[in-house]
């Protein structure tokens, strides 16, 4: 049987390398067909490096496509519409990254293309390609796909667990996008925030500790980044503590922020606002630390401790250490 | 200059929100509506843009069901010069596919020099709708902006993105969409309500749109089914009693967390 081509779209991060998420996209991919990458290529990034990348990813052709300095967006929805002419796709698969979301929403508009975004995962049924959505904080699983016509398709940045098998020297084709005559934004040189690299990424650790309001400083925020090290977890935070200025909105979990599902969420100082819950409440398993013994936090928590997360946390992390 | 700002009214996040598992479709009548929160600090950034450059207006758009007129009138309330509500049966259910047209067709009977945006709206939750508009008007998109200003026809802010900052900028006529990280709303003033009630409101129907309600000219998503997950049950909790930190500990440990 020959698989049908699967467009997609690999993020390249502003270092010039492969973002977390291609190895997602092209994982899904395989999954219902031939995964085809799109790969953009900044000024000065090293396309080999990005192809030699994606071959190991699984991609079973490369096309690769310069992207002009400091332009948004833009280029990549070219590059799409360039790259379709060249497979005719049974999907059009993209990161629900910020500019990969946005490429998939101008692309299916330009291309009058049905769009599925935020997806958990991908699938074929009898009559075709299906997408998997998990909302309303993971309340809800929703199934939906395209009345006609190859979808575009956004996924869930850590949500797709498939890896497609590894390619070894796929056939590559670079092109020349014409830039459509549309006008566009302008970027300016790019601030790449302070990230703790010795720390999982948040979306896709195995591990997360948060913490809330309860932390009551910048400083005392610090204990919450001690016991995440302590169980190797990522850091993670509510709304709250996030507008407190302990620590930047990228750590923010729930409704406006990221959604996560490790094996284990800890609740340090988090009351448990629904709008928290929706961001986690999946999570395979909920440890809550609160003083107060009616936080809703507790109403989801496997394990939950009543007290004080100044007293409480210091000798966890000390019997961690012993261990 | 003439300022656009689309808001959307929603399911109250504070309450129960429910999918109704037959349609697949937000079960509105199952939760409490309000208008979403994003939507009503993008009102709030555009009446400050507005207060910058004399002679300015503010027009904002919503497509909802009826109840949606609550939202709009809040926004009239707070400061904006006139609205439209666009409420029809044939958009009950509306994909994002016809939600951009059809906002697309709105936003083009205004002219306007900006539309502004909430990034991400917390029903639908995509975060696509200001880029999916800037395609249909064929204008540039500078989304996700945690600062926002105009300077003669240039608009500019800062966008936040999952690895850093970078600063945009376009010419006018644009889409720009907002974070959450611009100010709060305000609070509608009595006087503010009482004109808000003498403000212009115009009320759209798909049709006067030319708005494609059965997917004719493009394809649609469609819901093919709906589960809810089962409710998550509470565990054990204990009181600390001087070795809570150290049976937390060796809960993960009995666990295998660590
Ligand atoms: C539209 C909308 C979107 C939102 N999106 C998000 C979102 O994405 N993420 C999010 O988190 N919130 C979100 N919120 C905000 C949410 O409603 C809550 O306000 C927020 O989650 C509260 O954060 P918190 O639990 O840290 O603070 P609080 O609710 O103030 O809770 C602090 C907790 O710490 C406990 N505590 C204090 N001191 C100690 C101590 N010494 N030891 C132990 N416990 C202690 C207290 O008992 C309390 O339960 C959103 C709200 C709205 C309206
Ligand atoms: N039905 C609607 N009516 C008006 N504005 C909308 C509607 N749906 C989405 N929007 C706008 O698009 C933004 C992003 O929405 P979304 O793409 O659904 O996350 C919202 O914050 C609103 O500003």
């Amino acid at each position: 049987m020959n698989a049908e081509p699967i467009l997609a779209l690999l993020d390249v991060t502003p270092a010039g390398v492969l973002a977390p998420s291609a190895a997602e996209v092209l994982g899904a991919a395989a999954t219902i067909g031939e995964p085809v990458a799109v790969v953009p290529v900044p000024p000065g990034a090293d396309a080999d490096a990005l192809t030699t990348a994606a071959a190991a990813a699984g991609a079973a052709q490369v096309i690769r496509v310069s992207i002009p300095e400091g332009s948004v967006v833009t280029p990549l929805v070219d590059a799409l519409a360039a790259a379709e002419e060249l497979v005719v796709p049974a999907a059009v698969l993209v990161a629900h990254s910020l500019d990969g979301r946005e490429a998939a929403a101008r692309f299916a508009v330009r291309t009058h293309r049905a769009l599925l975004i935020d997806t958990v995962g991908v699938g074929v049924d009898e009559e075709g390609i299906i997408a998997h959505h998990s909302v309303f904080g993971s309340n809800y699983l929703v199934d939906a796909a395209a009345t006609a016509g190859a979808p575009v398709i956004t996924l869930r940045q850590g949500a797709v667990d498939q890896r497609a098998v590894a390619v070894d020297s796929p056939p590559v084709h670079t092109l020349s996008i014409e830039p459509s005559a549309r006008r566009s934004a302008r970027a300016d040189a790019f601030v790449l925030a302070e990230i703790s690299s010795s720390r999982p990424d948040l979306r896709r650790a195995k591990k997360v500790v948060s913490g809330g309001r309860g932390l009551a400083s910048k400083e005392k925020f610090a204990l919450v980044e001690e016991l995440a090290d302590a169980l190797g977890a990522a850091v993670g935070a509510s709304r709250a503590a996030v507008d407190s200025g302990y620590i930047p909105y990228a750590h923010q979990v729930g409704q406006t922020g990221v959604t996560v599902t490790p094996e284990l969420y800890v609740a340090v100082g988090i009351s448990g606002a629904i709008q928290h819950r929706a961001g986690m409440q999946a999570s395979k398993r909920i440890v809550a630390i609160n003083k107060d013994a009616d936080a809703p936090i507790f109403a989801i928590a496997d394990f939950g401790v009543v007290g004080d997360l100044f007293t409480i946390v210091p000798q966890a992390i000390e019997t961690l250490k012993q261990r | 200059m003439h300022i656009v700002v689309l808001i959307k009214e929603v399911p109250d996040t504070y309450g129960d929100r429910r999918i109704s598992l037959e349609t697949g479709l937000v079960d509105r009548e199952g939760s409490e509506r309000v208008a979403d929160e994003i939507g009503e600090r993008a009102v709030e950034a555009a009446l400050t843009l507005q207060a910058a450059s004399e002679g300015s207006t503010v027009t904002v758009i919503c497509m909802g069901p009826a109840s949606a007129e609550t939202a709009v009138r809040k926004a009239l309330a707070m400061g904006a010069d006139s609205a439209v509500l666009i409420s029809d049966d044939g958009l009950v259910g509306a994909d994002l596919t016809l939600t951009a047209e059809v906002l697309a067709a709105a936003v083009r009977r205004e002219s306007p020099d900006l539309v502004l945006t909430g990034n991400v709206s917390t029903d639908g939750g995509g975060g696509v709708l200001g880029a999916m508009l800037a395609e249909h008007l064929e204008v540039p998109h500078l989304t996700n902006l945690s600062e926002i200003e105009i300077a003669g026809d240039v608009v500019s802010g800062t966008r936040m993105t999952e690895s850093g900052t970078v600063r945009l900028a376009a010419e006018l006529p644009a889409v720009a969409s907002i974070t959450d990280a611009l100010p709060d709303p305000r609070f509608p003033a009595f006087k503010g309500i009482m004109a808000a009630k003498k403000k212009p409101l115009t009320r759209l129907g798909a049709e006067e749109l030319g708005a494609d309600t059965e997917g004719a000219r493009a394809p649609r998503s469609i819901v093919i089914s709906a589960a809810a997950r089962p409710p998550r049950a509470a565990g054990i909790t204990i009181t600390d009693d001087g070795e809570g930190g150290r049976r937390l500990a060796e809960y993960l440990i009995a666990e295998k967390l660590v």
